[in-house]
Parts: structure tokens; C-alpha cells; sequence
């Protein structure tokens, strides 16, 4: 029994880490909003790996629900992936502060609410590992996107607190920051294509690095280094940039 | 994301529109003039590029296994390396595959593709039980052989529809190895005869020293086979190389592929040898590379692969081969292949006869030569493969498809003709 815990399955990222994880002979719970959808999904991972695959329906911003949701899961996962990404048009944001908390709690609230529990869980047992998909927009924030960036980087500094703490229980804690990804979520966006990453290769990097045991991934690599410059600009210049 | 195909030329603007259910791909149908679908871009040409793209590859669910058949049900956009990595350890292989695995099931069926294997199997449309296609008003309807939508499909590089799903049959293996034959040859006359001699076999491909001159035009290793029967099913995905940049283009020139011709022919031993090798190696050399395309360049590279009835193949060969060796330009990739009958779809490349790939790269005066080189073609009673074009003129390419006043009515007739068109369909009149 090897179960792997995919929050927010529903994703093109989370689908490929889920196929990934099965190839590599994990069974897995799948976890999204109206999960009922991933019936398709739960079939083709069924035919190419014959591991075990639930379905749990989950819903990130039900902050009381999560208890509950963690507690019935039996046998407990070894392992967590939070696989959530929700954007809103910056502009849109800007001016409906419900679509800001939106994206506040899916991106980041929903997740401390969840992974405090799970943490807990995992210190507990002194094993467990917990991967978070944060984003290179948590880097640092830019107006073209700084409501989801800010959540991001609430995410990544969480990660990075819950890595600290959680060390010396020997439970592993990987921050995983994708660049562009060809996905659902950045449909229609004109991406370059030498910067861009297509989900598998993430799902593939993100297996890689957790299976390592690593802290941070950026993913394309290439990422690390542009985010190293966009990190070292001074501010007095960045306010000026449109990048 | 702008897609390119596999020859990166030509290179241009398109906007994609990435499948992932039905529905929205209805849609997009509705509010969109006129696209063409792509699968993983391993098409050379430009018969899936356009500006507007339905990108088939993300729809890539299995749907169904029927183990006892052998029959496996997907959506369009899974890998035919997909299907390998699942189903060969249990025993299964694709009845017909192409020198790549890294295809769409789509794309097999759009381009009605072949393998080593066509005198002996005939096309992928062959195995396909059933397809599910969307047609431009978004109906989504079920073919099956037989159906006239069925034969237009199949081999009608996406002219018809969307292709959504379907069935495919594979056929039983008891090992993941095959015994392989690899026969040296001295000229053409030796290359037919080996052909002949093996034709039982049921693989059987060639690769040819298109430099070779006078009387060795034709000298070539033809390596035939047939699966093993050792019950050793344990198939793993090699870790391959990686081409991570392109080439400069004066890379690949007259003098480098003579090199390469030479030394690929040096290392077989005269006359016949026996090698047993796995499933990789035998029927995907190439596939070991990623992005091998990029040894060409920037200014990318195209194939051209014609097919000649039998009766005329040898005299026909041999003056293609003479023309090509006389025009200097070097084909770094040149193979020979055996066909079984023509199958009744409308576009489908198959006849029988013989058929010669050659790799060139694009530059000046290629495209002469290729005109030339078509001549010839038609001259021999003839055809070009659309799958890999990307220059053929409308009238060659009519002289070679008798069927295409059939699939140009049967378009007419269903509306496909506004809804569905590529660069090439644009340039050869499809």
C-alpha cells in the first residue's frame, strides 16, 4: 500500500504527476471539486498501470472540511502533492475583491489549512513527504500578476517555514516552482516556446527531485537563472519595468 | 505556442487550440473558419500546419482494453509509444508501425502510415476497427471499414474531421527481441534480389548509398526479421540521447554524409549476418535521438519518398539513384522498402511496388532537383508521399492519386472542404 495524495487532480500538471506517479508504482487518491470527472482519467491510469486509483472529492476553500477529509482517508498517503493553480485576469482582480480572495484561498490559504493537518500527521509518523506547486510568479511580484503572485510566494514561504521544521523529522518538503506550462491555465497566452514546459516534463522533473529528495525545483531549469535576474533587480529599477 | 512539423520548414504563425473534450471542440468548430488537426508533429511537411491548429495530442485517454482481442480503444492523441510502454509486457504489439513510435494514433490513421511489415500486413487502417470523427458542423459520427467516411479518413490527412477516437487492433508477441538478418548488397540488381529472396520475412526495410556511383548504385544493408519466440516481455524505455541544439548548417554536407554512408556500410559484414535486438532498435533507430531533426539546421530539411509499381521499380530506381548521385546532394538517410497491394482509400500512399525515402536538406537548388526527380516519378507510373511533402506541385500530385476526384466530391458533398484545409491541401488543391 503506497498511496500518493494528488490535491487538485483535476489540473493538466496534477494528470500528468498522477500518470507519472503510477507508472513509477504508486497507487494513488486523486482529490479535486467534482471529482466525478476524472472517471475518464481514473480509467486510462487504470489500463496503463493496473495500481490502485480513488477518487476523493475535496474542495480547497471548505476550510472545515479538511479535517474530515484527511481523517477518512485510510491507509494514510506516504506522500502529498498540492497541485493548485487558480488565476484570474489581474485586471478583473484588481477591481473584485471576491475574485482576489478567490484566488488568496485557493493558491494559498486552502493550502496552509490543509498541510497544517497533514504535517502534523507526517511529524508524527516521522516519515511522509509533501510536495507544494508554487509558481517563479511568487518570485517576486510584477503588476502584470501580483494578486496570484502574492499568493504564490505566501505559498513558497510556507513551504519553506513547513521544509524548516519538519526536517528533523525526517519528512521531506519540495517547493516546486514551474515556469510557463502549456496547460489549460495559460490557454490562448502567447508563450515562448524555448521557455515553455509541456506538463509531463514537469511531472517528470517533480518525480525526479522528490524521489532526490530535494528542497526547490524550478522547472524548466533554465527558470532558476531568469528568476535569479528578475530577483536582483533593484527596485528602484523594477517599478519602472514592464516585464 | 506556435507548432512546427518534424522538417522545420516551412516555419509559420499558427495559433492552436488545444483538444481536451468534445464539447469544446464543438465550439471551437463553430467559431473558427478553417483549421487542420496535428498530432505530435512528426508529419516533415506541411500537411498539418495552418494558421489555425487543432492540437490533438493532450486528448490522449485509453478508453478500453479487450484482452482477450487484443483490441485497444483511445482517444487520438495517445503515443503509439504509449501503447507500447503499456501493452508489450503483457504481450501485445501494433500490428503496423512506422520507423517512429513517437505518433499520435490520429496521425497513424490521418496518414494511413506503414511499417517494414506492409507486404505482408498492408497500412495501420488495416487494425482499425472503428473510428470516432467529428465533422464540421461538431455531429460526431462512428465509421467502420467499409464506410465511406471510413476509406476517406483513413490516408485523408485530417480533411475530413477530428479525428475523437478509436479502435485498434494489435497483434500477440512472445518476446520483446527480434532475430534479425542484415544482408550486405553490392548494387541494385543484389538489393531487388535480396528483397525477393526474404520477401517472406515478414520486416523487411533497406538503407541505401544514395552517393554511390556507377556501378554501385543501389549497394545497400537490408536488414529483414521476424519477433522472437522466448517469452522475455521485459520491455523498458531507453534513456536516449539529446540533439540540445541546432546544428550550424554547413554541419551536414556532401562530405559528412559520405562519411556516414561509409562508415554505416563498412560496419556490416560482408554478406549475411544474424543479430537478435530488441523492439527499440529494430523498429525505432532513430527514436534513440531526440530531436535528431536538428542536425539539419536552421533552414530544416524535408524527405521525399516515392513509391513505384514493381513491374517498373528497378529500371525506375535506378535512374532516380543515377539522377541523385549525378546532382551531388547527399542524402544522409536513404531507405528502401517493399509494398504489398494498394488498399481502397481515397489517399492512402501504398501500391505495390517499391518505395525510397531520402532526407535532404533545404537549399538551393533542391527544390529543382526534386521537380526533376518527380518527373521521373510520373514517368514510372508513380506517387509522393503527402505525409512527408512539402513542395509536390498540384498537377504531380493529381497524376499520382487517381482517387482524388472521389475524396474531393465526398468533402464537397459534406461541407469538409470549408472547414478543414492545410498548406499543402491549400497548394495541391485537395
Amino acid at each position: 500500500m503506497s498511496y500518493v495524495l494528488i490535491i487538485g487532480a483535476k489540473s493538466d500538471i496534477a494528470k500528468a504527476v498522477a500518470r507519472e506517479y503510477a507508472k513509477n508504482g504508486y497507487d494513488l487518491y486523486l482529490a479535486a471539486r467534482n471529482v466525478s470527472e476524472l472517471e475518464g482519467f481514473k480509467k486510462d491510469i487504470e489500463i496503463r498501470s493496473n495500481r490502485r486509483l480513488e477518487l476523493k472529492e475535496f474542495d480547497m476553500v471548505a476550510f472545515d472540511s479538511h479535517q474530515a477529509f484527511y481523517d477518512a482517508l485510510e491507509p494514510k498517503p506516504l506522500g502529498v502533492i498540492v497541485v493548485v493553480g487558480y488565476m484570474v485576469d489581474q485586471k478583473v482582480a484588481e477591481n473584485s475583491l471576491a475574485d482576489s480572495l478567490n484566488i488568496l484561498h485557493v493558491n494559498f490559504t486552502g493550502c496552509v489549512s490543509l498541510l497544517n493537518i497533514i504535517a502534523n500527521d507526517f511529524e508524527k509518523r516521522k516519515s511522509g513527504f509533501i510536495v507544494g506547486i508554487s509558481s517563479v510568479a511568487g518570485d517576486r511580484g510584477r503588476k502584470a500578476n501580483y494578486i496570484y503572485g502574492s499568493a504564490k510566494a505566501g505559498f513558497s514561504a510556507y513551504l519553506s517555514g513547513l521544509r524548516n521544521r519538519l526536517y528533523v523529522s525526517g519528512v521531506q518538503v519540495l517547493t516546486v516552482k514551474p515556469g510557463f506550462v502549456n496547460t489549460k491555465m495559460t490557454e490562448g497566452l502567447d508563450l515562448p516556446a524555448k521557455l515553455t514546459a509541456e506538463p509531463e516534463d514537469v511531472a517528470h522533473d517533480i518525480f525526479e527531485a522528490q524521489q532526490k529528495g530535494k528542497d526547490v525545483l524550478y522547472t524548466k531549469c533554465i527558470w532558476k537563472l531568469i528568476m535569479l535576474i528578475i530577483k536582483h533587480i533593484p527596485e528602484s529599477m523594477f517599478k519602472k519595468m514592464s516585464i | 505556442m506556435n507548432l512546427a512539423s518534424w522538417g522545420m520548414y516551412p516555419v509559420i504563425k499558427n495559433k492552436s487550440f488545444s483538444l481536451k473534450d468534445e464539447k469544446s471542440l464543438q465550439n471551437y468548430l463553430q467559431k473558427t473558419e478553417q483549421m487542420i488537426p496535428f498530432g505530435n508533429g512528426r508529419s516533415y511537411g506541411d500537411s498539418a500546419l495552418a494558421e489555425n491548429i487543432v492540437y490533438c495530442k493532450p486528448y490522449n485517454y485509453f478508453l478500453g482494453f479487450d484482452e482477450s482481442e487484443g483490441i485497444v480503444h483511445c482517444q487520438s492523441g495517445v503515443l503509439l509509444s504509449e501503447i507500447l510502454e503499456v501493452f508489450v509486457r503483457k504481450g501485445w504489439f501494433l500490428k503496423v508501425t512506422p520507423g517512429t513510435k513517437l505518433i499520435t494514433v490520429g496521425g497513424a490513421i490521418a496518414s494511413d502510415i506503414h511499417g517494414k511489415n506492409h507486404h505482408v500486413e498492408g497500412c495501420f487502417s488495416k487494425c482499425v476497427q472503428e473510428i470516432r470523427v467529428m465533422l464540421e458542423s461538431g455531429e460526431i459520427v462512428t465509421c467502420k471499414k467499409g464506410d465511406e467516411l471510413f476509406l476517406a479518413t483513413c490516408g485523408g490527412m485530417g480533411l475530413t474531421g477530428v479525428i475523437l477516437d478509436a479502435k485498434v487492433a494489435l497483434k500477440k508477441i512472445n518476446s520483446k527481441s527480434i532475430n534479425q538478418i542484415t544482408i550486405k548488397t553490392k548494387n541494385l540488381k543484389e538489393t531487388f534480389e535480396a528483397f525477393e529472396k526474404y520477401a517472406r520475412m515478414p520486416y523487411s526495410v533497406a538503407w541505401i548509398d544514395c552517393l554511390a556511383k556507377g556501378e554501385n548504385i543501389g549497394k545497400c544493408l537490408l536488414m529483414v526479421g521476424d519477433f522472437a519466440d522466448d517469452r522475455d516481455l521485459s520491455f523498458k524505455e531507453k534513456k536516449k540521447l539529446n540533439i540540445p541544439f541546432m546544428f550550424p548548417s554547413f554541419a551536414l554536407n556532401n562530405l559528412s554524409v559520405k562519411a556516414f554512408n561509409w562508415l554505416y556500410y563498412k560496419k556490416s559484414p560482408a554478406g549475411e549476418s544474424h543479430q537478435k535486438v530488441d523492439i527499440d532498435t529494430f523498429f525505432y533507430p532513430l527514436d534513440a535521438i531526440n530531436n535528431w531533426n536538428r542536425i539539419y539546421g536552421k533552414g530544416g530539411f524535408t524527405q521525399y519518398q516515392f513509391i513505384l509499381p514493381k513491374e517498373v521499380s528497378y529500371d525506375g530506381l535506378k535512374e532516380i539513384l543515377g539522377a541523385i548521385a549525378e546532382s551531388g546532394k547527399g542524402s544522409f538517410l536513404a531507405v528502401l522498402k517493399l509494398y504489398g497491394k494498394a488498399n481502397a482509400n481515397y489517399l492512402s500512399f501504398p501500391m505495390e511496388g517499391y518505395s525510397l525515402a531520402l532526407d535532404f536538406k533545404i537549399e538551393k537548388g533542391l527544390f529543382e532537383l526534386l521537380d526533376k526527380l518527380d518527373q521521373i516519378v510520373l514517368r514510372f507510373g508513380g506517387r509522393i508521399y503527402l505525409t512527408k511533402d512539402v513542395r509536390v506541385s498540384k498537377e504531380t500530385f493529381e497524376k499520382g492519386y487517381p482517387m482524388i476526384e472521389k475524396f474531393r466530391a465526398f468533402r464537397k458533398e459534406n461541407g469538409m472542404d470549408k472547414k478543414f484545409h492545410s498548406l499543402q491541401s491549400k497548394r495541391v488543391g485537395i
